[in-house]
């Protein structure tokens, strides 16, 4: 398991280094306008929190039967706060900052190991040029692509079920991801053609939309928010697959020439 | 683009080569998952602003 070690090893490094870069960058580009928008789920009473997907009513009611002490300090309709809904939630300030900054680690470190894993089979990265690369092409797939359908939403903002958006979502990623490695990876033109349709079908299928798109967010705290995290997930892609080429190239002792350049 | 000359882990047979980025890939695609979209409610509410921050479907 010499191979799956090295693999591991590079993405727990780029994704501790991107995860962080990510880290910060939310907490000044994103996360406020989660907070600014959690005022207007609370002010606005009514919000669409359906966290259970198919019999989500059915769920809603039974967790306020169940949990008599929130049923009592909420008023009856499901109005309380994502954090305070159901269950147990780190508390505002630190502790959800700190349980923020992990989450970015943790996935970081995941999304490193795809980027790691799928580039080893195209060759590697090689570099942290390379890397930019394969960066964009992570963007595209996990950001861009699932964004165009599902753009990025904020608390109290109306949506369908869950999971069929999460079905659309995954699908919406794997099919782009096939689509850009045929049109990259095999020189046929049938093949790319295959690919652009791979990348167009999940758009013509569409996302599931909401029945109203009835909302107290403000349209411009939420075009705000979309920018924010396109081009806070643009950079976390850029650094990742930076990170990647440059611990890769230290770890097999090439790119020499571009290694001392980055890093 | 070129790629790299030197690949990790070049000695290991193709067939083992495969199945280690297989698992690795598999490993990333579980981790990111169960971050970003597990139905346990802790787990949601944990990682509830970064969710929003990578507009993973949420609530």
């Amino acid at each position: 398991m010499n191979l799956f070690r090295n693999v591991v090893f590079i993405a727990a490094i780029a994704g501790l280094v991107a995860g962080v870069v990510l880290a910060c960058m939310q907490a000044y580009a994103t996360v406020p306008l989660i907070l600014k928008a959690e005022v207007y789920e609370q002010a606005g009473g009514g919000h669409h929190h359906d966290h259970a997907a198919p019999s989500s009513s059915a769920v809603n009611s039974v967790a306020a039967a169940g949990n008599t002490m929130s049923s009592v300090a909420s008023p009856p309709a499901d109005a309380a706060a994502p954090a305070e809904d159901e269950g147990w939630a780190p508390a505002d300030g630190f502790e959800r900052f700190a349980f923020n900054v992990v989450a970015n680690i943790v996935t970081g470190i995941g999304f490193g190991l795809i980027l790691v894993a799928a580039s080893e089979f195209a060759g590697g990265i090689g570099n942290w040029r390379q890397g930019i690369f394969w960066g964009l092409a992570g963007f595209a797939v996990f950001t861009l692509a699932p964004g165009l359908g599902l753009p990025p939403e904020l608390p109290a903002m109306p949506s369908a079920e869950l999971l069929p958006r999460q079905i659309w979502w995954i699908s919406t990623v794997a099919a782009t991801a096939v689509g850009l490695g045929l049109i990259a990876f095999r020189k046929s033109l049938p093949l790319a053609i295959l690919g652009v349709a791979l990348i167009v079908a999940p758009h013509i299928v569409g996302a599931p939309q909401p029945e109203s798109f009835e909302t107290p967010i403000p349209e411009g705290l939420h075009h705000q928010f979309v920018v924010a995290v396109t081009l806070t997930d643009l950079v976390f892609w850029l650094v990742l697959g930076a990170a990647v080429g440059v611990v890769r190239g230290r770890f097999t002792g090439t790119a020499t020439s571009l290694r001392d350049s980055f890093a | 683009m070129n790629t790299a000359s030197v690949s990790l882990g070049a000695s290991v047979s193709s067939q083992s080569r495969l199945v280690q980025l297989a698992l690795a890939a598999l490993l990333g695609v579980f981790v990111v998952g169960f971050v970003g979209f597990s139905h346990i409610d802790a787990v949601h509410n944990a990682a509830h602003d970064y969710r929003h921050s990578m507009a993973f479907p949420c609530h």
